[in-house]
């Protein structure tokens, strides 16, 4: 039995990880649902949910379990095969996509074995995640078609045509950063800026390459996020799947698990845009903060221990008596865990890294759930023409003017 | 039966059946859905023999290019099944039989040629993607100015042809 | 290690299944479909031999096939989508006379 575990080690360490990682994944989904709704609510001066558990926390498993229980309708006249694999085939490269994300820098020393953070790091990593994405259109046009109606085939159409058009805007806005790194492995890309002078020689943010060197890629980044945020059909894009226009687009003829499985490939893609935003052009899991200044290494706990506090004396003020119970228990494990990392510095350097990407990816979230609150939608052949006409000249000029940059720095 | 093997008859086994399935079914669509099939198993082919970045441009350009091209003229078109086709029974009977042969020889005259082709050693692993785009950009930059040019024709031809008629 | 002449009769076989799909189906989509997969098997045996033979050429040619490829795509669709407003119909041997 040791044997085998010994022989087969890296198949079962990436096993583990990839287990872990969906659950993580899943569960991150769930409260971003809720996380979206309670800040879209306070963006228009109401609640959002708070009844079901405290804050509304146990809202996203009420709405599992509907998800789970509700009658599944299949409508007649549908291609059962397409219609079956439509949502399967959205999830599963929703997914697929998180896995060669790479989460922190250092890895995890475990009887011999070194176990890296993220599931594996392929030198075309971000070819292949273009690639995954590029695959993602058949899950909205098969959807639309297979549903045997007119609205979800309009929606379908309208939602494939937008994902293509903005595909190319996505891939060439990331021509500069793979210029000035020189990689397309994600690891690399964080550990070019890592190693790079930043501008002005200074370090710290402005090694980011959104700020950094030969050219800062501002440009290449205000392209790739309104691509992106086309490309997962949020608003202000999300035309194709509003309900007032085309009731609900592609998913129209879709009843509870399949939607689900829509729902789940839709916040998926948002996470992983976040993460690739965060590693490609704002330097991934390095600090903002100099190299030298190490106070600022204590900035989680510092952030943890006084957020768990206020969970903990909001928890016993709590209304209802499982507030007053699961609030303040949850409040102490944050609070324990900001504990932890002052206590154990070899932890706390493990965790810097993680933490950074963490905090971005969750700023650009807010961001995305901010805009959905915020922004009307584009009429349809505004979004095209904006996408052909305005984002693609765009990218391209970014990606020359890189090139001419990088070429003048090395004359 | 090393584990490159084992994946090599799983990809081969895909593909066969994907094309398999692209004469045998009767709606356009479901061909398309197997030659995507295809496709895809042979971009992991393309990575089993080492070729990263055309496994890459295959699935996105050929996977999701291309084929989107081919689903969206299908949907818009409103291809139904196809109809019974009244070709020979004989030439069923006789031909397929006859097609494994020719497959048959080919395969053991290739098998058999030791002395032109052998498995050689993995294409310099180190660096394929700078590699290739040092000999496309330097050797091969006039063909491939040259189909920069023929896709530019190429778009136009297809904005003329789905004009409608003004007349 | 896979011997090249594995994928040189997978190569093979690919091809001659297109074949047999130009020649049996009758709609126009899926014949030009069997070209794309004649193609794709054109192109695995570029690769192998790339590897084979150790050089690099055969994967460039390979990206210049793909591309050529997608140009025909785009205008056969073209062709298509004119043949089916005349013709209104997808069946080849429906569009065999001149005379509409």
């Amino acid at each position: 039995m040791n044997d085998f575990l010994a022989q087969h080690a890296d198949i079962l360490i990436s096993l583990v990880k990839i287990a872990i990682l969906l659950f993580v994944v899943l569960t991150v989904n769930a409260y971003l649902t809720w996380f979206e709704r309670k800040v879209v609510a306070h963006i228009q001066s109401r609640w959002g949910p708070h009844r079901v558990g405290p804050h509304g926390l146990l809202q996203p498993l009420a709405d599992g379990l509907k998800f789970l229980f509700k009658e599944d309708p299949t409508p007649a006249g549908v291609d059962k095969f397409v219609y079956y694999l439509a949502p399967l085939l959205a999830l599963a490269l929703a997914l697929t996509s998180i896995a060669v994300i790479p989460f922190g820098p250092d890895p995890l020393h475990f009887k011999g074995h070194d176990i890296y953070l993220g599931i594996v790091d392929l030198n075309i990593g971000i070819l292949a995640l273009f690639a995954i994405t590029a695959l993602g259109v058949y899950g909205v046009a098969l959807a639309g078609w297979a549903s045997n109606s007119k609205y979800p085939l309009l929606g379908g159409l309208r939602s494939s045509a937008q994902m293509v058009s903005y595909e190319l805007a996505l891939t060439m806005s990331v021509v500069g950063v793979l210029l000035m790194c020189g990689s397309f492995s994600l690891r690399d890309i964080i550990n070019t800026q890592a190693a790079g002078h930043g501008l002005f020689g200074l370090g710290g943010i402005f090694r980011w390459n959104i700020f950094a060197g030969p050219f800062p890629q501002i440009l290449g980044f205000l392209c790739f996020f309104i691509a992106a945020i086309a490309e997962t059909n949020r608003v202000p894009f999300d035309l194709p799947e509003a309900e007032s226009e085309l009731v609900a687009g592609f998913h129209t003829e879709y009843a509870s698990f399949k939607f689900a499985m829509f729902f789940i490939a839709e916040y998926t893609s948002m996470i992983t845009v976040s993460s690739l935003c965060s590693i490609l052009f704002f330097g991934g899991w390095l600090s903002p903060f100099p190299g030298s200044w190490t106070f600022t290494h204590y900035l989680p706990s510092v952030l943890l221990i006084p957020f768990g506090l206020w969970v903990i004396w909001d928890g016993v003020r709590y209304e209802t008596i499982f507030g007053k119970l699961i609030l303040p228990g949850v409040g102490f494990v944050i609070a324990a865990l900001g504990a932890v990392f002052v206590l154990f510095p070899a932890v706390n350097e493990f965790i810097q890294g993680p933490f950074w990407l963490l905090s971005k990816i969750f700023i650009f979230l807010f961001i995305y759930v901010w805009m959905r609150g915020t922004l009307p939608r584009f009429r349809y052949d505004q979004l095209m023409s904006f996408g052909w006409k305005l984002l693609l000249p765009v990218s391209l000029a970014n990606v020359v003017i890189t090139a001419s940059a990088i070429l003048w720095s090395n004359r | 039966m090393n584990a490159p093997l084992v994946v090599f008859f799983v990809l081969a086994a895909m593909c066969i059946i994907g094309a398999i399935s692209l004469i045998l079914q009767r709606h356009p669509i479901h061909s398309a859905l197997s030659l995507i099939v295809v496709m895809v198993a042979l971009a992991g082919l393309y990575l089993l023999m080492g070729a990263e970045f055309v496994a890459a441009v295959q699935i996105i350009v050929y996977g999701g290019a291309i084929m989107v091209l081919f689903v969206f003229v299908i949907m818009l078109l409103n291809a139904g099944l196809e109809e019974r086709t009244n070709v020979s029974r004989l030439a069923g009977i006789g031909g397929i039989p006859l097609a494994i042969a020719l497959t048959g020889f080919l395969a053991a005259a290739v098998a058999r040629s030791q002395d032109t082709v052998q498995a050689a050693a993995q294409t310099g692993a180190v660096a394929p993607t700078k590699a290739l785009s040092r000999l496309l950009f330097q050797d091969f930059v006039y063909p491939f100015e040259l189909t920069s040019f023929l896709i530019l024709v190429a778009i136009m031809g297809a904005l003329v042809l789905a004009q409608r008629e003004n007349r | 290690m896979v011997p090249t002449h594995y994928y040189l009769t997978l190569s093979a076989i690919l091809f001659g299944l297109g074949v047999v799909a130009f020649i049996f189906k009758r709609n126009i989509i899926t014949i030009f479909m069997s070209i794309e997969l004649m193609l794709n098997a054109v192109n695995l045996a570029f690769v192998a031999f790339s590897r084979a033979l150790n050089k690099l050429d055969g994967q460039v040619f390979v990206l210049f096939v793909i591309v050529v490829a997608a140009a025909e795509a785009a205008v056969g669709l073209g062709i298509i989508i004119m043949i089916v407003r005349n013709r209104q119909t997808l069946n080849v041997e429906r569009v065999d006379l001149l005379k509409l």
